[in-house]
């Protein structure tokens, strides 16, 4: 556990992308192939379940500290991080532990079966023996989520760099389902066989279009299609199965059950990309009510009619059991139209390709994006191959102005991590007659310097507290931007927003000046 | 009427008259020490510690109206007794003792137990009443001891030297600078200061304060003059032109603030050492301790937290405001400016 606490206070440490490579490569260089099975695991984040509930290591946690529980809430409350504030009360091991990494992971996932005096002990003791850094690794590894800012891609760099393997396959090798506790590290990077048939493709991800749509050159070298509004996903057809993956690398099949024909319509070996998109009478409807069927364990017949979702696809990435990422983009098009007209099921559809011949026509027609229930433009290089991760030159989005609103801040809540002890999580409220609704929330948006001036602004301006929940004074006002909205029961004001962020603060703006709940809803 | 009141412009003594670290301008201020919010401009006269005087002279350019004593010797004002007594902060930093009719009060101003190799160690002093301030006053901040934290400035120093960067690390100019100049290894190599501690040290040389040399920053020396060179610069300097001069660098921040992972990402420094001339939780809780107050005031810092903390182990505690900074987050944000509040 020491090695790989060094490792994560260097990653932690610096924001340099080749000082994490050469971290990440000094450690697979020492750890075991079990324990590097295990780094590679949390830092892409395959934890293991979760053994104990946060509240019961709060609990321990300050009693073995001899505070009362007020006191550690409000030290979690500075501190924004659970692993971090139990690390830092606790008072200082009296033991060592030169276990390692894998040993720590076998004595979390353990505590299942056992009954909470039984974890109490073997935590209690775990605290005991570990240093400050290897004390906040062992929570984290309990409570989940571990930030050090280790991108996929940049794990791919490094073990490729380590085991002399091409980057695009070790990045292809690191999809799907594996876990370091059946798999061995070398067959999982090493070996030539897929043993897993449900192994999808990493995903290409474009990046956003900054600068003029001018500067790509010659528009015939581009393929434009419209910017949907779902769910990035990889449909697999192989040996008689049917896998689909969305793009946080989860296995969704039975979350889609519309998919199931798949199997029938395409042939074994068959990966296709593109977007889960709620669909009905031909046209797409608001992301809003795929989110009403994402997170149920059973999808009823009433969430099944209310948000049918179609597969709307615009790559082919495995075609006969063969890779043909390599295959330009206007073969793997050709391919795909054919797959899509060999079928004749409605919920499998095709990306149209949109027609243009100067810069400035798909300007115009980006404009109307919103009437074909579209985000935007893709622009894709015809002869591009199908890259693995964020990479820029060959896949741009060119998305279209969001919605603005004007609106005022009422509560302010602390945040988390970076953002910890620091006011920036912002509930806005507009206009209803005289009173004001709130209506969404925000956080990213302002600067450093603006969070602090606000953050100071929010501490003077303190109406009543609520925990970590301020009401203030209405005074500020700032630029909502958002992708959509929609109808909601569950939101006081009735609507709900998509993707909602600050714009600018509005410092020129009185609060009478903000926008009212019928402006916005008169753009439902 | 109690010994010391909260006003509006300052702590008040009104049977003597005189305020103690006053941020209003009034006709008699007794100063703690020279940190701008604790020595402020426009007071009729100061009386302050013989080795605070020359620091607080020359920030606020006082030349008459300013008196100095030594630690420990009491001065009587209108029946009152005021002595100054080692607050272990930064040099010349003092608590305030009041005394009347055998009621003893201490204002502690600001304070650290641990000693840092340049300031007159703590004075832990016995009162009915005392006044704390209460900077790092929640359990997740516990120092380690300074060695181990100089240890790890001279590692990282030496790695920057072999990696051909220069070491910067920013510290409040007054205080921690001198703390940093004294306890690092000044043999791994050249040292450099920026203009703002340049000044500082200077005076607190003359007081006899023994310092490694440093060498001031100026606008002709070149980059090859920075080769395996620590800087010591201000918290004001990150993110100015300034630092470009020394590229490639490894930025360090010396600050209790940084002993919180969120802190030390915000910063975006490379390296965050925690090292505070505050008390930390545990010392703040034994300084309280060993006064032997039953009565406890607490004021800039997590007051709230602390107060109710005392509070519920018996002592008599409770927030007062002053302006000896803003509020606590305020500081965690602004702590390493200059600018705004007191070295962090």
């Amino acid at each position: 556990m020491n090695e790989f606490a060094i490792l994560f206070t260097m990653l932690d440490q610096t924001t340099k992308t080749l000082d994490k490579i050469d971290a990440l490569v000094e450690y697979f260089a020492k750890a075991s192939d079990r324990d590097k099975l295990w780094a590679i695991a949390i830092l892409s984040h395959r934890r293991p379940r979760r053994t104990v509930s946060a509240s019961l290591l709060g609990t321990w946690a300050s009693q073995l500290a001899g505070l009362p529980p007020w006191l550690f809430e409000e030290s979690y409350h500075v501190v924004g991080d659970l692993a971090e504030t139990i690390t830092l009360v606790l008072p200082l091991s009296t033991e060592e532990s030169d276990e390692t990494l894998t040993y720590w992971i076998e004595f979390i996932r353990a505590l299942e079966p056992l009954d909470v005096e039984e974890k109490k002990k073997l935590i209690v003791g775990a605290w005991m023996r570990l240093k400050p850094t290897e004390r906040f690794v062992f929570n984290k590894l309990i409570t989940g989520s571990f930030r050090v800012g280790v991108s996929q891609q940049l794990m791919v760099k490094a073990l490729a760099k380590h085991a002399h393997v091409k980057e695009n396959i070790v990045a292809h090798r690191l999809m799907g389902n594996w876990s370091p506790i059946d798999d061995d590290y070398h067959d999982l990077i090493h070996s030539e066989e897929i043993r897993d048939t449900s192994r999808p493709y990493p995903f290409y991800l474009a990046y956003a279009l900054d600068d003029s749509v001018e500067t790509l050159g010659n528009p015939e070298e581009w393929q434009a299609e419209w910017k949907w509004d779902g769910i990035r996903g990889q449909v697999i057809v192989r040996e008689g199965n049917l896998f689909v993956w969305s793009r946080g690398e989860e296995l969704v099949t039975d979350k889609y059950p519309e998919y199931r024909v798949f199997l029938d319509l395409l042939d074994n070996g068959t990966v296709l990309d593109g977007e889960i998109l709620p669909f009905r009478n031909n046209q797409p409807l608001p992301f809003s009510l795929l989110q009403t069927r994402i997170g149920r364990k059973t999808l009823s017949q009433k969430i099944l009619s209310e948000a049918p979702v179609v597969f709307v696809a615009y790559d082919v990435l495995e075609y006969n059991g063969i890779d043909i990422r390599e295959w330009k983009l206007v073969d793997r098009r050709n391919t795909l139209q054919q797959i899509y007209e060999r079928q004749s099921s409605t919920a499998l559809r095709i990306s149209p390709v949109v027609a243009f011949n100067s810069w400035q026509e798909l300007r115009e027609k980006r404009s109307r994006s919103r009437d074909f229930f579209s985000e935007g433009i893709m622009l894709k290089r015809k002869d591009s191959i199908y890259r693995d991760g964020r990479r820029r030159g060959d896949w741009w989005k060119w998305k279209i102005d969001p919605f603005t609103v004007d609106a005022v801040m009422i509560y302010a809540m602390s945040g988390h991590g970076r953002r910890a002890n620091l006011y920036t999580d912002y509930t806005f409220a507009v206009w209803k007659e005289n009173q004001l609704v709130p209506f969404t929330k925000a956080y990213s948006g302002l600067t450093d310097e603006e969070i602090r001036e606000v953050d100071r602004w929010i501490r003077q301006n303190t109406i009543e507290k609520f925990g970590p929940v301020r009401s203030v004074k209405p005074e500020l006002v700032f630029e909502i931007a958002f992708e959509g909205i929609a109808k909601s029961t569950r939101h006081k004001s009735g609507i709900a927003l998509r993707f909602p962020r600050i714009n600018r603060w509005r410092k020129d703006k009185p609060i009478r000046e903000a926008n009212t709940l019928d402006d916005l809803t008169s753009l439902l | 009427m109690d010994l010391l009141e909260f006003t509006g412009n300052g702590i008040y003594c009104p049977l003597a008259d005189v305020y103690l670290d006053p941020w209003k301008p009034v006709p008699k201020a007794l100063v703690s020490h020279g940190h701008s919010d604790h020595a402020s401009w426009g007071h009729g006269s100061y009386l302050c510690t013989t080795s605070a005087a020359p620091v607080i002279k020359h920030r606020l350019n006082l030349s008459g109206n300013i008196q100095a004593i030594d630690y420990g010797k009491p001065v009587i004002i209108n029946g009152v007794q005021f002595s100054f007594h080692p607050a272990g902060h930064i040099p010349g930093s003092a608590q305030i003792r009041v005394a009347h009719h055998g009621e003893v009060w201490v204002f502690s101003g600001d304070y650290k137990i641990e000693s840092d190799g340049i300031s007159e160690a703590f004075e832990p002093l016995k009162c009915h009443t005392f006044i704390t301030e209460s900077t790092f006053g929640l359990p997740v901040y516990k120092w380690k001891p300074q060695c181990e934290v100089f240890d790890d400035i001279n590692q990282w120093w030496r790695r920057n030297q072999s990696a051909g960067k220069v070491s910067i690390i920013a510290g409040y100019a007054l205080g921690k600078s001198q703390r940093i100049l004294k306890n690092v290894d000044h043999s791994i190599g050249k040292i450099f200061v920026h203009g703002a501690i340049d000044s500082l040290t200077q005076i607190l040389r003359a007081q006899q304060l023994e310092l490694p040399p440093t060498i001031y920053v100026t606008n002709e020396m070149k980059k090859k003059d920075f080769e395996g060179a620590l800087v010591v610069c201000p918290p004001s300097a990150i993110g100015s032109p300034w630092l470009r001069k020394f590229d490639p660098y490894s930025l360090g921040i010396a600050s209790g603030w940084m002993g919180l992972r969120g802190a030390r990402r915000r910063r975006g420094a490379d390296r965050g050492f925690v090292l505070s001339d505050h008390a930390d939780w545990t010392d703040l809780n034994r300084a309280v301790e060993d006064t032997g107050a039953q009565r406890v005031f607490v004021t800039h810092g997590y007051s709230d937290v602390f107060a109710r903390w005392l509070s519920e182990k018996g002592i008599e505690a409770r927030v007062v405001k002053t302006r000896f900074e803003g509020e606590l987050a305020e500081i965690a944000e602004s702590g390493l400016d200059e600018s705004k509040t007191e070295a962090a």
